[in-house]
């Protein structure tokens, strides 16, 4: 057998894709397809070559063809327009496109030179991490629609959705406002210590006595903007929590915030003492700087999708004999739609005309096409595959078999966490104690000595403070978050850590979840396949797009192709080739003649017949993905664990082979009964972890306490979830539910040591023991201790669990 | 030693000036996207694209 290398492979100029043998020479160069030698032709004209000198190959497959020329029409409504822009005056438009294609630095360059294909286009600027493109442009002279086309044209077609038209663009100032909070912090903070390092030395009396009532008003000044900005969210936490009547967090943290400020504003102003600002000013700066830690989000990734977002924001209506665009929401039922190759159904609508190849993999993550019969139900989220069809709308969008899960109450109630966090859970107990005792030392020494009575009230308010205690679960998650993020497991909040240490239920989607679509079993069950007829049979599916073509070709590995004739490939039923003059047909059983076949496996068929004569056929089944076996063993020890499945229940014996007999399965379930459920094991008190894939587990996804979406391409398609985890790391699965459970532990042993702290320092102050000096060093001394541990301690678990290589901060 | 209260106010007086440049910045949108720039800077500018073959390219690939 010859090397594969050997062979001369051409790659398209263009997209860098293999070119067939009869690649188009244009310009010197070889293209794969009219589509990409288009490109390269309006760049060329425009001067705009240098696209190519960036990134090698840098462009993506055109597609060309079928797609109708009036698709972008619904973008002339004013209404919608109105929707999608950011800024738009007399003369200039603004719009911001999320453009999936971008990614190289040959896209940023194109996109940022769009002024050079079109005049009208006054500039354009990409983010390359949010892959989006903000395009600015004279409205008078061309519209939203030519731009679109535009983009379109070059291989950069912009991805507009239902979402779109009603998102809210007021995201991401919020973030932005803990980000100056924390730069005010800091900024005092350092300068604090700057003024207040001196004072620690104060027994040695460096200072002359002005410049210490100097440092004193200075600290003074730098804790106001502290307090009165930085601090001011904790305020309102605590102030709605308090007025829901319960006590969180940010409670003790605002006593402690106000008896600090309180008492150093009292030994500065009166007693020409120090005060403990430098102690209140990095209180507030950890605690933000965890707070930040923790919100770190991942922006590229979007975790509230539903059905709308994948959806079209239009679609092509017929009334009479005129072909129409209307957006989606004016699509009542009864119309009669058109879909064409490449789009999505969206409605459940009932097949009127043409040839129906629908791949359903949005919804349940097969991929391989269902052929559908005139007369039958298309349901919505399929995705046509061959020509034109004729539709009637049955349901309205939002009202169908799939597009229903949304208006499931589990999708209205927004999730409750739980009982809160567990630090929430601990601050009720802890702000009483600080109060009880407190109030104890009041008491006792009022006896005695009223002065020493107030000093040592503030004195345990503030040493109790609960900066330690606050520190450690933000740093802690944060951490973790961190830690999953780089595997590739994106968590939607620090919350999500501490759900999934509490789960005890695994619920498992099968199809395109444990399988994987594209490591399908194939075997061949027949006679008379022979190297020469394997030869011809690599020619005739290399070229084929179609799912089990591509798994037939990967079966036949480095066989030698063998040039075949007159290739042609039929929708929905097979491909045809003449090889040594001898007509080969690869297909249904149907297209050749046998009728319809009834199997008792689920796995799909691909029939072979030469002259006529059927010599057997291709049997494709998709198998289990790389380790997902031993993810169900590891997990058994963690709780019970559940299948779901949309399949009939014909492979129970295999899969309990596979898995084991404990494993609880359950078949044909449709998108609701997922949900059920779920809900079912919910009410029996179970914390449950949902992983699933396509769109018919969203239900499932939202009811379970954490839900994670598992995807092969993490930046393109997840239904809403809680979790994003990319397929291939699916086998270290357990390893990241033991470090949630780890860094339960860490969290924990963390309030142990901030106890010791706070059990030494109230001892002294309640006996009026306590210097300042002592409280001041003491104070920022615990609170850095306590990140230290909870980012030391995390990544240890991290590395022995196998989930971190080496020792590196970023 | 009265110099020091002059050097203290003309410290502080440097710090917020570099506290209001960061948030200025930030407002503005600098931090928004922190990749792009980065790529952005070795574009070529598109009227030198001819010239710019005699001359030794800057690019190391």
């Amino acid at each position: 057998m010859e090397d594969i290398k050997d062979e001369h492979i051409v790659l398209c100029f263009h997209c860098g894709e293999k070119c067939q043998e009869d690649a188009l020479i244009f310009d010197q160069r070889e293209f794969c397809c009219h589509g990409c030698k288009l490109v390269y032709e309006v760049l060329q004209e425009n001067g705009l070559s240098s696209y190519y000198a960036y990134g090698e190959n840098p462009g993506t497959k055109a597609p060309i063809g079928d797609q109708a020329t009036n698709r972008f029409d619904y973008l002339q409504e004013p209404e919608v327009i109105q929707q999608l822009v950011d800024f738009q005056n007399d003369i200039e438009t603004h719009i911001t496109f999320s453009v999936p294609a971008i990614h190289c630095a040959s896209c940023i360059w194109l996109l940022e030179n769009l002024h050079q294909l079109n005049e009208n286009i006054v500039s354009g600027r990409v983010d390359f991490i949010k892959k989006e493109a903000n395009i600015k442009f004279h409205h008078q002279q061309l519209s939203l629609s030519e731009v679109v086309r535009l983009l379109t044209k070059i291989g950069y077609e912009p991805a507009i959705n239902l979402s779109n038209l009603e998102a809210d663009k007021s995201k991401s100032s919020i973030d932005k406002r803990l980000v100056y909070q924390l730069a005010i912090a800091g900024f005092c903070f350092g300068n604090m210590m700057f003024f207040s390092l001196p004072e620690y030395f104060s027994e040695v009396s460096l200072l002359e006595e002005n410049f210490r009532g100097l440092f004193n008003y200075l600290n003074l000044f730098l804790a106001l903007p502290v307090v009165f900005y930085a601090a001011s969210d904790y305020y309102r936490s605590a102030w709605f929590s308090l007025k829901n009547g319960r006590v969180n967090m940010d409670v003790p943290i605002v006593i402690g915030i106000v008896a600090l400020f309180l008492y150093s504003l009292f030994e500065v102003l009166f007693t020409a003492g120090s005060g403990y600002f430098d102690s209140l000013g990095g209180l507030l700066f950890f605690l933000l700087l965890g707070k930040y830690y923790q919100q770190k989000t991942f922006e590229t990734l979007s975790f509230d999708r539903d059905y709308k977002a994948y959806f079209p924001l239009a679609i092509t209506r017929i009334s009479g004999q005129i072909e129409e665009v209307v957006s989606l929401p004016k699509l009542e039922v009864g119309d009669t739609i058109k879909v064409r190759k490449g789009e999505l159904i969206p409605a459940d609508s009932l097949l009127i005309d043409g040839e129906a190849q629908i791949d359903y993999s949005f919804v349940t993550g097969e991929e391989i096409p269902v052929p559908v019969n005139r007369g039958q139900v298309i349901y919505a989220g399929g995705r046509q595959q061959s020509g034109p069809i004729l539709l009637n709308v049955q349901k309205s969008p939002s009202q169908g078999y799939l597009t229903n899960l949304w208006n499931h109450d589990s999708f209205k109630k927004k999730k409750k966490y739980g009982l809160g966090s567990l630090a929430d859970a601990l601050s009720g107990k802890f702000t009483l104690v600080v109060l009880l005792t407190a109030f104890g030392t009041l008491a006792y020494w009022s006896f005695w000595d009223i002065s020493m009575a107030v000093r040592a009230f503030t004195s345990v308010l503030i040493v109790a403070c609960p900066c330690a205690l606050a520190l450690s679960t933000p740093f802690t998650l944060g951490n973790t978050l961190r830690v999953f993020g780089r595997m590739g497991f994106y968590l939607k909040n620090s919350r999500v850590v501490e759900d999934l240490a509490k789960v005890d239920t695994y619920v498992f989607d099968k199809t395109g979840t444990l399988t994987d679509p594209a490591t399908a079993k194939v075997s061949f069950v027949g006679i008379g396949l022979t190297e020469e007829l394997k030869a011809a049979i690599k020619g005739m599916v290399q070229y084929s797009i179609h799912p089990l073509s591509i798994r037939i070709n990967s079966w036949l590995g480095q066989v030698k192709p063998a040039y075949v004739e007159g290739l042609e490939e039929y929708p929905g039923r097979g491909i045809e080739a003449i090889y040594c003059s001898g007509i080969i047909r690869m297909g249904s059983a149907k297209w050749l003649g046998l009728g319809e076949v009834h199997t008792a496996d689920n796995g799909n068929r691909v029939y072979l017949s030469v002259e006529g004569e059927v010599y057997g056929y291709f049997h494709i089944q998709s198998s289990l993905r790389k380790g997902v076996v031993k993810v169900i063993d590891d997990l058994k020890s963690y709780g019970s664990i559940h299948l779901l499945s949309g399949d009939h229940d014909h492979e129970r014996s295999n899969l309990v082979k596979a898995m084991g007999a404990e494993v609880i399965m359950n078949f044909n379930q449709g998108p609701t009964d997922k949900l059920q459920y779920l809900k079912k094991l919910n009410d029996q008190g179970k914390q449950t972890l949902m992983v699933g894939d396509g769109l018919n587990d969203a239900g499932a996804l939202q009811e379970g306490l954490v839900g994670v979406a598992v995807s092969d391409q993490v930046t393109h398609f997840s239904p809403a979830s809680d979790a994003i985890m990319n397929a291939s790391i699916l086998g270290d699965l357990p390893n990241m539910i033991g470090l949630a459970k780890d860094s339960k532990r860490v969290i924990i042993s963390s309030f142990v040591i901030s106890f010791f702290y706070n059990l030494l320092g109230v001892t002294l102050a309640v006996q009026g023991m306590i210097s300042p000096v002592v409280c001041a060093i003491i104070m920022p001394l615990s609170s850095i201790s306590v990140v230290l541990f909870t980012t030391l301690a995390v990544n240890y678990f991290a590395m022995k669990r196998g989930l971190k290589k080496n020792w590196t901060w970023k | 030693m009265e110099v020091i209260f002059i050097l203290i106010g003309i410290s502080l007086l440097l710090a917020i000036g570099f506290l209001f440049l960061f948030i200025r910045a930030m407002r503005k949108g600098q931090y928004d996207d922190t990749y792009t720039p980065s790529v952005r800077i070795l574009f070529d500018k598109a009227k030198d694209n001819k010239s710019n073959k005699d001359k030794p390219s800057t690019k190391t690939k």
